[in-house]
């Protein structure tokens, strides 16, 4: 509430404080017979001094001034002039300017306090994001980094006696560790582009079916642990939306299930348009998760406590902002009666295919005048039952 | 066969170099876009391995450059953020693109079929893959012998992408060869008729094997090439 205050325009603060100062006066003013004008400098007083609690400086100090004078003019006899005729009145006038401003420059100095606590909090928030941050990534990047040199060491031994099967076996694991880095260097310039506010979408016309082949092919090898059982609606039209940010999201959390879900799981992908809106989801048979690891699974370098694979947190939020910037969502539950289930929802047009069918047959029309496919050009006498070949 | 390899990461060289020697390719490595350029005329390759990152020049002229004269095949070396810079060194005449990371496997089919369609002259009548037959003369198209019915387009899209078995087109290139010039921004129309023949031609329509998707870049046609 207070923090809603802080925001209002000088302008609103200046015009609700000198307002609340007139109020108080005109209601002061009707009951002046009954308690005395005295009085009624402690009420503006008490009046400025409220204010003082929710505005800013400026606004304060003029409330203060105005008051002031009101009481002076309407209030102190007497009346309706600046005159004060007693000694005793032009103390308490005095008075009541210095307690006024000082309660005014008080307050402001206190709020300024505030806001360099705000200030200092926020920075070492950040700073423990970013000391999160490195200390994933660079144990993210020593542990590739590690097996690479350690492999590539034991292979350059002239005096070793390692077996073939053990060469083959330290050859495969730099190669996993060298894609691992470059998984990692993908995430990175990812998070960067969702951090800088850069990230731009380009929708173009997109195939479902390519959509989810597209990241199964890229993981062709981790999956070949895992059974994949698809279900895609049989129908579904060619949609508008963002090809590449939508397979990164689909690779990221479909390269997690092959981290986290133990071996010879079963990961159903299904995905059906309903409504102008794309639903992809991706259950597993695994573990699934715990009630605090749904909740956080989506922010930025949340690691669950399965922690044996690795990694920087950042895949599942990647997930989100490129879900997200497609006005998408995405969620994840357990699913019955074992695992997890993620499920993306992205709003989607589809395209009308009535009056696209009529349109590229135009095209076709014309593209026979351009002779580009003289060997599929048909003579016009023959057009009529060209569609058939 | 003599490829020419142009990077300016002595990395990358030394690993091209003696993973094309182990395969019996002769190479030639420059590290300069300049260097490359005079190794290219004096000594010209069968093939040129060209990074789009170079120091002196941008690739994408260099490429330009070579293509003012020079026939052979050219693969691109990328990073995999670049997909705009692929479609470009594609439209301006490379045969192929590989990007960092790139496996060794996938390095040597594309080296082996950029080189078939350099060699291939166009003259089949003909076009086999697996059960997939396509006649060019009798303009038919049969599975497992079954004639397959296609649309004029389907049919169009179907021989451009064969003709060009192994090669990227961008999905520019295809929708103006087979729809014209004024096309090259309606996509949709690619993606429903490369869904249609998919459903037509392929065993399995959710994993393609005949049409593949290269994803922001355009589509390949199976490769014949046998590891």
């Amino acid at each position: 509430m207070k923090l809603d205050f802080f925001k209002q325009s000088i302008f609103k603060q200046f015009v609700v404080s000198n307002l609340s100062v007139i109020i108080v006066s005109l209601i002061c003013f009707a009951g002046v017979d009954l308690i005395g004008y005295r009085s009624v400098a402690l009420l503006l007083l008490a009046t400025v001094s409220i204010l003082s609690m929710f505005f800013t400086l400026y606004p304060v100090l003029t409330a203060a001034t105005l008051s002031a004078l009101v009481w002076d003019f309407f209030f102190i006899p007497p009346h309706f002039t600046f005159h004060v005729s007693s000694s005793e009145d032009v103390l308490l006038l005095l008075m009541y300017f210095v307690i006024a401003l000082v309660n005014g420059v008080l307050t402001s100095k206190v709020r300024a306090l505030e806001k360099l606590e705000l200030q200092k909090e926020e920075r070492s928030n950040t700073l423990k994001l970013y000391k999160t941050l490195f200390n994933s990534i660079s144990h993210e990047l020593r542990t590739p980094i590690a097996t690479i040199v350690g492999a590539s060491d034991n292979l350059l031994q002239k005096d070793s006696n390692i077996t073939e099967t053990d060469k083959t076996k330290l050859f495969g694991e730099i190669s996993i560790a060298a894609f691992r880095l470059n998984r990692l260097v993908d995430n990175l310039l990812n998070m960067q582009r969702l951090e800088s506010g850069i990230l731009s979408i380009n929708p173009d016309w997109c195939d479902v079916n390519e959509l989810i082949n597209s990241p199964l092919k890229r993981l062709e090898s981790e999956l070949t642990t895992h059974n994949v059982v698809l279900k895609i609606q049989e129908d579904i039209p060619v949609l508008k939306f963002d090809f590449g940010l939508i397979e990164q999201a689909l690779f990221n959390i479909l390269h997690n299930e092959t981290l986290y879900t133990p071996t010879d799981s079963t990961i159903e992908i299904s995905a059906g348009y309903n409504k102008n809106t794309l639903t992809i989801s991706i259950a597993d048979n695994g573990k699934g998760f715990t009630d605090e690891e749904l909740k956080l699974l989506f922010s930025k370098f949340y690691r669950s406590s399965v922690k044996t694979a690795g990694g920087t947190g950042l895949g599942l939020s990647i997930v989100k902002g490129f879900i997200e910037a497609h006005e998408g969502k995405v969620k994840v539950e357990n699913n019955v009666p074992t695992g997890a289930k993620f499920t993306i929802e992205i709003p989607s047009e589809a395209l009308e295919l009535n009056d696209f069918m009529d349109f590229s047959e135009m095209a076709i029309k014309k593209n026979a005048e351009y002779e580009i496919l003289s060997d599929v050009y048909i003579p016009k006498e023959k057009k009529k039952n060209s569609e058939e070949i | 066969m003599n490829i020419l390899i142009i990077d300016d990461e002595v990395q990358i060289r030394k690993l091209l170099e003696i993973t094309l020697n182990s395969y019996d390719y002769n190479t030639m490595s420059a590290a300069t876009a300049k260097e490359g350029i005079s190794f290219s005329v004096v000594h010209p390759p069968d093939l040129i391995i060209l990074d789009l990152g170079l120091p002196d020049d941008d690739g994408q002229n260099v490429l330009k450059k070579l293509r003012e004269w020079y026939l052979g095949a050219i693969i691109i070396l990328s990073v995999r953020s670049s997909e705009e810079d692929i479609v470009k060194a594609l439209d301006n005449g490379a045969n192929d693109f590989l990007t960092k990371p790139f496996r060794t496997g996938e390095l040597l089919a594309r080296i082996r079929m950029a080189l078939r369609q350099t060699q291939n002259l166009n003259t089949v009548q003909k076009l086999e893959f697996d059960n997939l037959s396509i006649d060019l003369t009798a303009r038919t198209v049969t599975i497992d012998n079954e004639p397959l019915k296609l649309t004029a387009t389907e049919y169009s899209l179907l021989t451009l992408l064969a003709k060009n078995d192994g090669k990227v087109l961008t999905h520019q290139y295809i929708l103006k060869q087979i729809w014209g010039p004024g096309y090259t921004q309606q996509s949709q129309y690619l993606r429903v008729f490369v869904g249609q023949l998919r459903k037509k031609i392929e065993p399995n329509p959710n994993s393609p094997k005949f049409i593949l998707t290269e994803s922001g870049i355009g589509y390949r046609f199976c490769t014949k090439v046998e590891e």
